[in-house]
């Protein structure tokens, strides 16, 4: 069934036709402002690949990956806007050397949790770090104590609302409401020309294809397997010996960290970070993203992410109040018709008439069902 | 952090925070009610629960703006009409949902939290199209403003008052339907075994139809409620959402005492942390006292024994 231990023949062929359209087509066809938007976009995508592994695989509904996109950054942010409040740039104010907003708060010295972030690599072993280990003890907590589907769901959302009130509230340490702003240089290079625009868009791509990687392995790994005998009846692989809580936990830290990897991007991306991605709204809304494109297709997630995000922004810059009809109506008809969102639909209608077509393949043998609906990630 | 405070002064400053702390509690009961008969019983997590209580304030809103306009005289009696409307409304909304969407997602309670949180954005943009962004404030009758001056220091508003006493009247008779009714029967042996009820005569589309009215319909008397204490807008059910499902999980989802007892100790923390610091940072402890207590007791405070 397998061509090689990650991919079968359909898998790879997806890849590659996302690999010509993020790296080829896009960067040929689009400015640079449309194509800093995709880069936006993008590290949603980051975010909908680990809700891919987490609740398409494992079956737990995360709904505070706004929490560790957040968490991922603010450490980037952190690390630039320390760099961005040089001595030199910040001589007007009254202590020098130390971001505007503490400033404005009256805070003189830079914190102590701050300190870590003048070097660029202690900020990357953060980006990491920091939101696995939340999510690898928010995980322990919940699900050594077996706690699962609605509760958890419900408690992540919980946490996003913590986290939000929390950096709203500590505006001296935390820039509140506004966010970091004013990013402007990493390691001396400016990030916010046109030139710089684009390297980020492929440093970021590339970044995605790694996470890619490693979604597949998970998944066609035997941990991928147990997540999935565990999603469909978890007490059966308690029985079978399995320590069920270590894979969710397991599943749960790597979309935390692919959560955090986008929101770093995110920050080097568009230049600030802010708490309005941190809280429930947007941690629902990467979930839609993952259910349109498909919660059990890793390249699904990512069209979805695409698609959604284009449909907003187009359809909100002309129809302001159409757009939120049209999402909250895509979202309840994914639900109700097409649980397996776009790559369902690919995988049961388009792709077996393209196979019939041009009888590529050996039709697929049956009693792989979850497999194959997860084959059907859509190609272009 | 006393020092500044005589004792007498404390006393009133203590009993003026519980008392605060009580208007929060009637707050979180009347929201966490309807929400406790849907999650709890039905196991149908709603997001669209705040947008439900919305609309129960609009209908109050509309409700007062047209006494004002057409009966002046009988502006003072307006409230418990509007109530009675906006349970109406709410309620039939609810069933419309149930119907529609709800009735395809028993059996796959995370696909109702996004399926309903779908409907929330359409009903947020429905309340912004044919309501308008604004907040709106609906004008309270004479008897309901003021305060009532217990001792010289300590003073009570009325609205507050009212909305205790309206939360007590629900409440009570909520119980009374869940447990005493023939009906309220019918919805837990729904609840506890959905074909054993069938299998004994029991319409159980039908029990799911009006449970899931009911708990809309008090969502609607909820949003109600809270036009006496602030202003209405589309957005403002959101900002409710998490709250009342942290106060329906911790007092252990199906227990109706154990949400009153969650919402007591949620507001009682809460207002008097307020006290002693910013009410952001009074709000966070609070949550994350209750998610803390909520890893330890993952099936909330009063939890029903049962062999799953």
């Amino acid at each position: 069934m397998t061509d090689s231990r990650f991919f079968n023949r359909s898998e790879l062929i997806g890849i590659l036709v996302l690999a010509v359209f993020l790296v080829v087509v896009l960067p040929l066809t689009l400015d640079v402002f449309r194509l800093n938007l995709v880069a936006k976009y993008l590290t949603y995508a980051f975010v909908a690949l680990g809700l891919v592994i987490c609740w398409g695989y494992g079956g737990i509904l995360s709904l505070g990956q706004g929490v560790f996109f957040g968490l991922g950054g603010y450490c980037m942010a952190m690390f630039l806007k320390l760099e961005a409040s040089s001595v030199e740039n910040t001589k007007i104010q009254s202590t020098p050397g130390i971001p505007d907003f503490m400033d404005w708060n009256q805070i003189t010295a830079l914190p102590l949790f701050w300190k870590p972030f003048n070097s660029l690599t202690l900020t990357i072993a953060a980006i990491i770090l920091v939101p696995g280990i939340f999510a690898w003890i928010i995980g322990t907590a919940m699900f050594k104590r077996r706690v699962g589907g609605t509760y958890f769901a419900i408690i992540t959302q919980a946490v996003a609302a913590i986290l939000t009130i929390l950096i709203v509230g500590q505006q001296g340490y935390t820039g509140g409401i506004n966010g970091m702003t004013d990013l402007r240089t990493l390691k001396g290079w400016d990030i916010r020309p046109d030139h710089a625009k684009v390297v980020l868009y492929f440093f970021e791509v590339g970044c995605l294809f790694v996470c890619i990687m490693i979604a597949q392995f998970v998944r066609h790994s035997k941990l991928g397997r147990i997540l999935v005998a565990m999603r469909e009846k978890e007490d059966r692989v308690r029985f079978s010996g399995y320590s069920v809580a270590n894979f969710k936990i397991f599943a749960f830290c790597i979309a935390a960290v692919f959560a955090a990897i986008g929101g770093a991007m995110f920050a080097l991306n568009v230049g600030f970070m802010s708490p309005s991605f941190v809280g429930i709204v947007p941690s629902i809304e990467m979930v839609i993203y993952t259910a349109v494109g498909g919660r059990l297709s890793i390249l699904g997630a990512i069209y979805g992410t695409l698609l959604v995000n284009f449909a907003k922004t187009s359809l909100s810059e002309t129809f302001p109040e159409l757009w939120l009809f049209g999402l909250g109506g895509l979202f309840i008809a994914v639900v109700l018709a097409f649980p397996n969102g776009l790559a369902g639909i690919w995988g049961d209608y388009v792709q077996p008439r393209i196979d019939r077509l041009i009888s590529l393949r050996k039709p697929k043998p049956a009693g792989w069902t979850d497999d194959s609906v997860a084959d059907g990630a859509p190609a272009e | 952090m006393f020092g500044d405070y005589s004792l007498g002064d404390l006393g009133s400053i203590f009993v003026m925070q519980g008392f605060a702390g009580l208007i929060l509690f009637s707050v979180y009961v009347l929201m966490a009610l309807g929400l406790a008969i849907i999650f709890g019983q039905m196991g149908v997590i709603n997001m669209a629960h705040g947008e439900f209580m919305i609309l129960g304030a609009y209908v109050t809103w509309m409700t007062s703006n047209f006494f004002q306009s057409y009966l002046p005289s009988l502006f003072s009696g307006y409230f418990f009409l509007a109530m009675i409307l906006a349970f109406v409304a709410s309620g039939a909304l609810g069933m419309l949902v149930e119907w529609v969407l709800i009735k395809h997602l028993y059996k796959r309670p995370l696909d109702t939290l996004l399926a309903t949180w779908g409907l929330s954005l359409m009903l947020q943009q429905a309340y912004r199209s044919v309501f308008g962004a604004r907040e709106v404030g609906v004008e309270l009758p004479q008897w309901m403003l003021g305060s009532l001056h217990v001792t010289d220091s300590i003073e009570v508003p009325i609205n507050g008052v009212f909305v205790m006493c309206l939360t007590v009247l629900i409440t009570i008779v909520v119980a009374y339907v869940m447990y005493k009714s023939r009906w309220g029967r019918q919805v837990r042996a729904v609840v506890q075994n959905r074909i054993m009820a069938g299998a004994v005569g029991i319409n159980t589309e039908k029990v799911d139809r009006y449970t899931f009215g009911l708990g809309c319909g008090i969502a609607g008397v909820a949003g109600s409620a809270f036009t006496m204490i602030g202003s209405t807008g589309p957005t403002s059910g959101q900002l409710y959402i998490v709250d009342t499902f942290l106060v329906v999980v911790f007092g252990g989802a199906a227990s109706l005492l154990g949400t009153i007892a969650s919402a007591f100790s949620i507001s009682q923390t809460q207002s008097t942390l307020e006290f002693f610091m910013s009410g952001s940072m009074a709000k966070v402890l609070t949550l994350l006292a209750v998610v803390g207590i909520l890893m330890l007791r993952p099936q909330g405070l009063f939890a029903l024994k049962v062999r799953k």
